[in-house]
């Protein structure tokens, strides 16, 4: 068993560094960065909805608020370690405070999302007026809508004048997603995650098992805050700049479209979609034909006509079949006897 | 002589006008199997749903080996060691049979002996010949007999079960009455039932519930002879 993770850890290992090297070959690193920055919150998303069962209209909400946590700290603090752990601890703390209430408070899926959505809402309304002076917390100016610019960037750990900026951004981004990306695997695999798998499926049979599905919400809801924050401190040494913008609606209901569009309760999913889309918008932002939002939203709508279950588990569909095929079985019955909670 | 290990005070569940249990007073001894029957709205499931703690009764004590549980929360009163299988099929559809005994199973041991547990479990239930499939996707009787499986898993010392045999074949029926009285080695049984053949071949005591209330407790042939019982219950049926 720990053989066969192994191994799979080291073909994902060498199949990220081919990746890693070709990718640049093919687009820009600085759009490259951002698409990984997107794939990292994506992920967060697609852990705990496409795992837990929570379904968060406010993930944009952590994800700024780490790019501003970060930001804060490394106007106060000058080096970029410790604003990168702060960037991390305060979403999670964060989330885990709303989560506990709302989990503890035995609130409906639906008062969950109105609840993240209006978070969202808050965040985005107070970031813009904290135009005065009186905003400051240390030596930061939050700065309203201009949001907060010319603060201390990623520098190699104890060396502040030494940024990591351009190429290097992206291979940091880049190794910093495939850490995150195996931490999410192991936890899936832990019986932690597999827990959660049994509350997405059943929260009745999950406590009639023994399990304290409010509290195990509550953790896995801070594990998602707590990404959708580093993704939130890359994105801000990305833009070396964070303004309200970060807590727009607009954001939230991205990362809910990439994470459908990619294959939810998949864990490669999320991050393709993002990346995929994210990476349209772009190259569709270079024209004036047709508006952004109206692509996207027919993308929706046919992945939700088509392929309802998204981008990898149709290609993992298309594999078995035709592996299926070649091995002269029916995959009608290949099918049945798969184990389907990891995909 | 056994000691009581389940005991209900007065216990009293009201929805709004409705009363579905009513001042139940019940007690049940170490590895005692015990059937509850009763027509349809007496109130039979409101009663497990409140000894499990997925109802709080309005009024009323539920005291287990001792212990009063009556506040308790369902996940607590899980981990003590009561399995149920719902009136509802109750399992995790989107995961496949091993998995779902796993996770009953690794509330109370280690993954290495949880893993232990799983294999006895299906052996025991005879479904190793479904044990990778995913559960959504099983016939309704392999679905119970999951969920029975699932209960076994915990190894609890009580042990509920709502209409374990509806919609069950007479093959799986037989099956499920083994299982039950494998069971019964280790815990205290209540099952809540309607078909009468069923009743008789695994219970000798009977409780009879009638509008929130136990009408009768006996054994099950001076239960099925009283001319009351017959009434409300027999009766209808006929
Ligand atoms: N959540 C609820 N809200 C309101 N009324 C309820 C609720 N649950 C049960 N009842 C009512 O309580 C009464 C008892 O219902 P219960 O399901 O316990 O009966 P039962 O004995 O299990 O019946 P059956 O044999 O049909 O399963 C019924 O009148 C039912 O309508
Ligand atoms: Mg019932």
């Amino acid at each position: 068993m720990r053989e066969i993770t192994l191994q799979r850890f080291a073909i994902a290992l060498v199949i990220a560094g081919i990746v890693m090297t070709l990718l640049p070959l093919m687009v820009g690193t600085y759009t490259l960065t951002l698409l990984l920055v997107y794939g990292m919150l994506a992920m967060s998303l697609g852990l705990i909805w496409g795992f837990g069962g929570i379904l968060c209209f406010g993930q944009a909400a952590f994800f700024g608020l780490g790019a501003y946590a970060y930001a804060i700290a490394a106007i106060n603090f000058g080096e970029s370690t410790v604003p990168m752990i702060i960037a991390v601890l305060v979403p999670a703390a964060f989330a885990a405070v709303l989560g506990g209430m709302m989990f503890y408070g035995r609130l409906g899926d639906v008062y969950l999302g109105v609840i993240t959505l209006v978070v969202t809402l808050i965040f985005f309304k107070f970031m813009n007026s904290t135009a005065g002076p009186e905003y400051v917390i240390g030596t930061a100016r939050l700065g309203g809508f201009n949001g907060i610019p010319g603060y201390q960037t990623l520098n190699v750990p104890g060396l502040p004048e030494q940024y990591i900026y351009g190429d290097s951004l992206y291979y940091v981004t880049f190794i910093a997603l495939f850490v995150v990306y195996w931490l999410v695997n192991w936890v899936l695999q832990s019986p932690f995650g597999r827990v959660a798998v049994a509350i997405r499926e059943n929260e009745q049979r999950a406590s009639l098992m023994g399990y304290d599905i409010r509290a195990r919400k509550t953790v896995l809801f801070a594990v998602g805050g707590a990404i959708a924050g580093l993704a939130g401190a890359f994105y801000a040494n990305w833009a070396e700049i964070v303004t309200p913008g970060l807590f727009s609606l607009g954001q939230s209901a991205e990362i809910i479209i990439w994470c459908i569009v990619g294959g939810l309760g998949t864990r490669l999913g999320p991050i393709l979609g993002a990346a995929g889309l994210a990476y349209l918008k772009f190259k569709l932002g270079q024209q004036m034909l047709i508006d952004n939002a109206v692509i996207t939203g027919i993308i929706l709508v046919l992945f939700v006509l088509f392929l309802p279950k998204g981008l990898v588990p149709a290609i993992e569909k298309i594999w078995r079949l035709s592996v299926g095929r070649k091995r002269g079985r029916r995959p009608a019955r290949s099918r049945r006897g798969r184990a389907a909670s990891h995909g | 002589m056994a000691e009581t290990v389940l005991e209900t005070v007065n216990l009293t569940m009201r929805f709004g006008g409705v009363t579905a249990c009513d001042n139940v007073d019940f007690s049940l001894k170490a590895r005692e199997l015990r059937c509850l029957i009763g027509p349809n709205g007496a109130g039979k499931t409101t009663f497990f749903k409140c000894l499990t703690g997925l109802l709080t009764p309005t009024e009323g004590q539920v005291i287990m080996r001792g212990e009063e549980t009556t506040n308790w929360d369902t996940h607590v009163i899980a981990s003590e060691g009561v399995g149920i299988k719902t009136q509802v099929p109750n399992v995790l559809d989107g995961v496949s049979v091993q998995e779902n005994i796993w996770l009953a199973a690794r509330r109370f041991c280690s993954s290495a002996d949880a893993s232990r547990k799983t294999e006895e479990v299906i052996d025991r239930l005879s479904l190793s010949t479904i044990a990778t499939s995913e559960v959504g996707r099983l016939a309704h009787g392999e679905r119970q007999r999951v969920e029975l499986g699932i209960v076994a898993a915990g190894d609890p010392w009580l042990v509920l079960l709502d209409e374990p045999a509806a919609g069950m074949t007479s093959d799986d029926v037989e099956q499920m009455i083994e299982i039950i009285h494998d069971m019964t080695k280790t815990a205290a049984v209540i099952i809540v039932e309607h078909d009468m053949q069923f009743i008789r071949s695994v219970a000798t005591e009977v409780t009879v519930f009638h509008q929130g209330r136990i009408l009768m407790e006996d054994h099950v042939d001076t239960v099925m002879s009283d001319p009351t019982v017959r009434n409300v219950y027999l009766g209808k049926k006929a």
